[in-house]
């Protein structure tokens, strides 16, 4: 692999691996916060999934870095500008149906992409989205359920539910851009996403119908955070996830 | 996490129950002879109600425990130093919130259902284990809770795992199976830090200082203020005395603590011969009880934080019963 | 304080492996029987304790009553004729 391409697979990575970390990370603001202990629980499962699955990309992302950096090389010693993150899953946690909104738009996309990363011929991805696959099919399972039932329990609740959603929204598009300035390994590891941005919409449509929710309004899309241009959001939650190892940078834990 | 039975100590033993309910003789009798043959009593049998009533006491406490024991640790969990030891702290805390529902779930068969028992948590009737109204200052807090706030807990829990009360027992025997990688993962943290830098050292001394008496403490009252003891002890609701419990942590934990070359707080501490054990210092009981009181250094936001979760979570449990009730009467249709 | 209730109640039983039965573990709250599912994994079977999970209202759950402990299973207790060694099998007899 030429080093243009193995840098280009680093930044698939590190982009996969920053979207699990940034995402886990909001879920870790709940703990002991949830309406219900089952739900603290739920969430709870759901941020160690995605921890689990930072940890491999970031390995992955590290090796073909070549720089000696592990996990928590790139998890700590990054600033803002080099996450890669996608911008909906830095997004604040807000009350729990904006958490819902973001974690179905999120892991409904996460799933149809990493049923395609399984196809690719690069064996590391591809092993990790194999495992992450049964993961997140239950993370987009569990995501939508809940959709469903804020958008028809309560006014109060289908109220809470759209503005969640509502929030969330103008961060969808950057989804679909995943692959932006990295198609030539994209293309390299076999990897198709064509038919992706289809397959959601018609899943996320389903889901709000079931809920009774309306489709949010189409909006400009906001985008960056694969560039490493994010919201204001993301630097207090580095400055917080980062404190330890960068106040002392000699010691191991 | 445990919690002793605190309510009959939080005077200092002085006051006695009032009101003894009179149960009839003959079942009180072939009650008290079906727990002295180690029997387990279950939710539907005949029980005396002040049995019934020190055992929701009992484990709903510890329940509460568990779920307050959730934040200080929740404390660090953003700012964990590795991506492994988040995922463990998370998996921790996670198994502290599935404790609590292991407890709330025994004491439910009781009777009680869980929300009255939450609003008493909230409302201060009911209380919780002493030891999580400290702040958790440092990482090293996260390796001081493991090896000595979930040590001492193991301690008590252990023989809870033989308690009368079947569901309790049965709770408590999970509880323990995931309890002891708890205890490991915190003194493997303790370990780390106190071989590491300078800072590190400091750190994990600094938390040991914190920590020790409020370990110490989580026994409870001394046997003599324990008024309850011995009828519960009787009942097989409580299998050792705090201050055996206690003298059995300190015995355990100090060469622990000698192999980190970390220096327990205690200037009374030294080794007895004769009992073979230590010897060791008083406890200030005066902080105890006041900390009972609910006057400990992070009482109000520990409760302040249980509460508003608890009601900011109020419409996400209604909207999900709503939508239950809208979905069975279309199945029903 | 507002009127905040909790979800309902459900019973867990969870079978372990393959080949045994589903024993009871716990309860857990929850609204639907999709959410009782999913809590009961999420609380009971952390550590791969499952391999199938039922879940059970506990409103719908019958239960004896151990005051008719003697009515309800005493009169089996004289009913030895039901079990094996109530009959002698001669010592030249190795298989039965």
């Amino acid at each position: 692999m030429s080093p243009q391409l193995k840098n280009q697979l680093y930044e698939l990575s590190v982009r996969l691996g920053d979207d699990a970390l940034i995402l886990g990370q909001r879920l870790c603001e709940w703990c002991g916060h949830a309406p219900s202990t089952e739900i603290d629980l739920t969430l709870s499962n759901l941020g160690l999934d995605l921890i689990g699955q930072a940890r491999h990309f970031l390995t992955y992302a590290g090796e073909l870095e070549g720089k000696g950096r592990d996990e928590d090389g790139l998890a700590f010693e990054r600033d803002a500008l080099d996450f890669k993150n996608c911008l909906l899953v830095e997004q604040p946690n807000g009350d729990f149906a904006q958490t819902i909104a973001r974690h179905f738009l999120f892991s409904t996309w996460q799933l149809l992409f990493l049923e395609q990363l399984a196809q690719t011929n690069d064996e590391t991805l591809r092993a990790i989205a194999r495992k992450s696959i049964k993961e997140i099919s239950y993370h987009a399972s569990i995501s939508a359920q809940w959709v469903i039932r804020l958008g028809d329990g309560t006014p109060e609740s289908h109220d809470r539910m759209m503005n969640g959603l509502d929030w969330m929204w103008r961060f969808v598009d950057e989804l679909f851009l995943v692959q932006e300035g990295i198609e030539d390994v994209c293309e390299n590891i076999g990897l198709d996403l064509s038919s992706i941005e289809n397959e959601w919409r018609n899943k996320v449509a389903a889901t709000l119908k079931e809920a009774t929710l309306d489709l949010p309004a189409d909006r400009k899309g906001i985008f960056g955070g694969r560039v490493g241009h994010h919201s204001e959001h993301l630097g207090p939650l580095l400055s917080e996830m980062q404190s330890l190892p960068r106040t002392y940078n000699d010691a191991n834990w | 996490m445990y919690t002793t039975e605190l309510k009959s100590g939080s005077d200092g033993g002085k006051k006695r129950s009032k009101v003894e309910i009179v149960e009839d003789p003959a079942k009180l009798a072939a009650f008290e002879a079906r727990v002295a043959a180690d029997e387990f009593i279950e939710a539907k049998d005949w029980m005396p109600e002040a049995y019934r009533k020190t055992l929701v006491r009992q484990i709903s406490q510890h329940a509460h425990s568990e779920i307050v024991g959730m934040l200080p640790e929740g404390n660090w969990l953003r700012r964990a130093p590795s991506l492994k030891r988040k995922a463990i702290l998370l998996a921790k805390i996670q198994d502290e919130a599935g404790h609590g529902l292991y407890l709330y779930s025994a004491a439910e068969t009781l009777g009680t259902p869980r929300d009255e028992m939450i609003e008493a948590l909230h409302s201060g009737k009911a209380k919780y284990s002493t030891i999580f109204n400290y702040p958790t200052l440092t990482w090293a807090d996260i390796g001081a809770i493991g090896w000595l706030v979930d040590g001492a807990a193991i301690m008590n829990q252990v023989p809870l795992q033989r308690t009368s009360y079947g569901p309790y027992a049965r709770a408590m025997v999970r509880v323990c199976k995931e309890e002891s990688f708890h205890q490991r993962q915190g003194y493997e943290i303790m370990t780390v830090m106190a071989n590491g830098t300078d800072a590190q050292k400091r750190m994990a001394q600094d938390a040991l200082n914190r920590w020790w008496w409020p370990s110490l403490m989580m026994f409870g009252p001394p046997d003599d203020s324990s008024p309850n003891t011995e009828r519960s002890m009787r009942w097989r609701i409580k299998r050792d005395t705090n201050d055996e419990l206690r003298q059995l942590f300190v015995d355990v934990t100090v060469p622990q603590a000698e192999y980190l070359n970390l220096s327990i707080p205690d200037a009374d501490l030294k080794f007895n011969k004769e009992k073979d054990g230590y010897d060791f210092g008083e406890i200030d009981w005066d902080e105890f009880y006041a900390v009972v009181r609910g006057e400990g250094p992070v009482a109000k936001e520990r409760i302040k934080a249980r509460t508003d979760a608890w009601e900011e979570g109020a419409w996400v449990r209604e909207a999900a019963m709503v939508h239950a009730q809208k979905q069975s009467k279309k199945d029903a249709a | 304080m507002a009127d905040i209730g909790d979800l309902s109640l459900w019973e867990v039983f969870i079978r372990t492996k393959g080949g045994l039965s589903h024993r009871h573990a716990g309860s857990v709250h929850a609204a639907d029987k999709r959410m009782a599912l999913e809590a009961a994994r999420d609380t009971y079977t952390r550590r791969m304790e499952g391999v199938s999970i039922w879940v059970v209202p506990s409103s719908q759950v019958s239960a004896s009553d151990p005051d008719e402990y003697d009515s309800f299973f005493e009169p089996a207790k004289d009913k030895i004729y039901r079990h094996p060694t109530f009959y002698p099998v001669p010592d030249e007899i190795k298989n039965m």
